[in-house]
């Protein structure tokens, strides 16, 4: 089990430090796949820099630990300090871009026994590669393939192959099928959840899209804003929700079969350069009330192991009934459209306007990545 | 009943390679397509990466000239032989793409690019540009003050974006091809923007050719879907029909793999095959 204690991850930049992830406590049970969601700039992908052990100008652990449970060859329980000497061991990584992670002058087969911890004996490293390899559907001959040459879902899989190569007991995948297509996305993600099956070892999956968190993961963790808002069983948080902020993101989504008008959740997350000092999610909750303002609500544990950090839980069902009554696309006439446009507008124009302004955003809505998987801003001066 | 869209035979052939080991790719392949309807309409074009449905996007927008075949919006030819002017064509098909800050350019301020559309392409006067340029901005949630004097790195992705659904309104096109616009907004926020081209629909009664992956939102905001697989369109028709319902085998698979909210996948059992003794 990975036990974190009060988390916080600051970055140091030219303008002072700022909390990605600030104050995060946490239980993971062994054998089950976590997901993180949460919208871009919610601290997730820190998160799983923190947990990889990933620690490192500008990003550093300010207070706050990381327990692992499992104890290294001396040992030693294993924690933040030392995890670094137990990657692909213990803990290994799945990351988005396959194509930025493996190393495009050497071919494939080379990758296998390239890291520290494979074994001295390459050849029985190889033999036991070919065969991995083959057990997870790709044919043999593409271990002599350069990254170049096979395809994006083929890399992906090679990826896979390499994080779950030496069984580790922990598996981080950071949005790892997002530049795939939905058919090969499907693919990776059952292919995931029979290896774990298989291994047992625990998956910490970061993803932005619910419906994948929905197919695989058992636990979900909701994160905004550097904070951790709800955490609880995947069938609940899609069933019942105790947050608002979750209620919203799941019902923003439309499904296919299922004809009610949504809407976005217009604004945008508060800056973290100057979080609100009371709940972070009241400037654009329905349900937020004087003491949401002032007062930030504690991650409790409301029902058995269903933990949420709201201070207003006796109001959801009555903000989801609103919500389920919303009019039909069929009942949306013209005049409806418009007027609902306007006022989704108002608000996000609102939301741009706000105090401290667009350049002091958290994180713009777009960003790219650089090829080591820094997001690249496209706010102005921030770089 | 208006032929909002209607393409002929229509063909992109690419040829890579040298003479000797010359190989010919087929980036849309004889798409034939007619859409009629008096009034405006939401088409998506939904498809997997290669699938050809930004080439089609491009040829509909003369960005990409066909190797043959012709495409005729509200019956005027757009492309191919004997297709209209190129300011005529600009009056009646505009673009929105998917990355707001490569389709405008860094060193130009974005009202540069409004006032141009008004006068160049609309056929305003300097003095009636600024109207237009008004109502087209309001229209999408923002004001002449947010954008004038201010560079694409300026704005929020969704800012600019809703600033580039502006520019694309002001000469009143009769059909807006949108190149999957919302993939770069977060999941939380890309409902405004949808909702959006459903309420500007009605309000300038311009057609859309919405091209995206997802058919989630396709389903949400179309009226017709074409679905394309290896430069074909292989399945037509309108969108709950084709997505409550589909024909093609093509189309079960994608919808297949869409991870959905309601029901878990199947999981067939010979994905990872036991380890041979």
């Amino acid at each position: 089990m990975i036990e974190l204690k009060n988390v916080v991850a600051e970055y140091t930049t030219k303008r002072g430090r700022m909390n990605a992830v600030d104050g995060i406590s946490l239980i993971i049970p062994d054998g089950v796949i976590v997901g993180i969601a949460g919208e871009s700039g919610c601290g997730k992908s820190t998160l799983m820099k923190v947990l990889y052990g990933d620690l490192g100008f500008p990003l550093q652990l300010a207070t706050g630990s990381v327990d692992y449970g499992f104890t290294n060859d001396q040992g030693k329980p294993v924690t933040d300090t030392n995890i670094q000497r137990e990657w692909f061991r213990k803990i290994s990584i799945i990351p988005q871009s396959s194509m930025s992670s493996l190393n495009p002058v050497i071919r494939i087969r080379e990758q296998f026994t390239d890291f520290p911890a494979a074994s001295r004996n390459k050849k029985a490293t190889l033999a036991k590669a070919r065969e991995f390899i083959q057990r997870i559907g790709l044919p043999p001959e593409s271990l002599d393939a350069y990254p170049h040459q096979l395809s994006g879902g083929m890399r992906q899989r090679i990826m896979v192959a390499l994080a779950t190569f030496l069984e580790p007991e922990i598996i981080l995948a950071d949005e790892p099928t997002t530049a795939l297509d939905v058919v090969v996305q499907k693919e990776i993600l059952l292919l995931l959840l029979d290896l774990q099956e298989k291994m047992k070892n625990t998956i910490i999956f970061v993803s932005h899209d619910m419906g994948v968190h929905y197919q695989l993961t058992h636990r979900m963790l909701i994160m905004y804003a550097g904070k951790a808002v709800e955490y609880a069983p995947t069938e609940e948080v899609f069933s019942e929700p105790l947050h608002p902020y979750t209620m919203l993101l799941t019902s923003a989504l439309p499904t296919i079969g299922d004809d009610r008008a949504r809407e976005g959740l217009p604004g945008r997350p508060p800056s973290l350069w100057d979080p609100p000092k009371g709940c972070r999610f009241a400037p654009r909750c329905p349900l937020a009330t004087q003491l949401c303002r002032n007062e930030e609500p504690a991650l409790v544990e409301v029902r058995p192991g269903h933990l949420s950090a709201c201070h207003h839980i006796d109001k959801i069902p009555g903000l989801r009934a609103e919500l389920s009554r919303k009019p039909t696309l069929d009942e949306m006439d013209a005049t409806r459209l418009i007027a609902q446009a306007q006022k989704d507008l108002q608000l996000e124009h609102e939301g741009d306007r706000a105090p401290d302004g667009a350049d002091t955003a958290a994180e713009p809505a777009v960003v790219g990545l650089l090829p080591d998987g820094e997001p690249i801003s496209t706010d102005r001066g921030q770089r | 009943m208006t032929t909002v869209l209607r393409t002929e035979a229509l063909r992109k052939v690419y040829r890579l390679g040298s003479f000797a080991s010359r190989v010919t790719i087929n980036a849309i392949d004889d798409v034939n397509l007619e859409i009629e309807s008096d009034e405006p309409v939401i088409v998506s074009l939904v498809g997997e990466s290669g699938s050809g449905k930004t080439t089609l996007a491009k040829t509909i927008l003369r960005l990409i000239e066909p190797t043959s075949g012709q495409a005729w919006v509200h019956d005027q030819v757009v492309t191919g032989k004997g297709a209209l002017g190129r300011l005529d064509f600009m009056k009646m098909v505009q673009p929105i793409f998917q990355n707001p800050f490569e389709a405008f350019s860094r060193y130009r301020t974005v009202d540069t690019y409004l006032q141009e559309t008004a006068m160049k392409i609309a056929g305003h006067s300097a003095a009636k540009a600024r109207d237009a340029v008004d109502e087209a901005l309001s229209s999408v949630g923002l004001e002449y003050a947010d954008v004038v004097g201010k560079y694409p790195n300026q704005f929020s992705g969704g800012e600019l974006q809703r600033a580039s659904i502006a520019r694309a309104l002001i000469p009143r096109p009769r059909l807006i091809v949108a190149d999957e616009p919302v993939s770069m907004i977060d999941a939380s926020r890309r409902m405004i923007v949808i909702n959006l081209f459903k309420a500007l629909k009605e309000q300038y009664r311009t057609s859309f050719l919405y091209i995206t992956h997802d058919l989630a939102t396709a389903y949400y905001i179309s009226d017709y879907i074409a679905v394309m697989n290896k430069g074909r369109i292989v399945e037509f028709g309108a969108a709950r029909e084709v997505l409550e319902s589909p024909q093609h085998d093509y189309t079960k698979l994608l919808l297949e793999s869409i991870p959905t909210l309601t029901k878990k996948w199947d999981r067939p059992e010979h994905i990872v095959p036991e380890r041979a003794s």
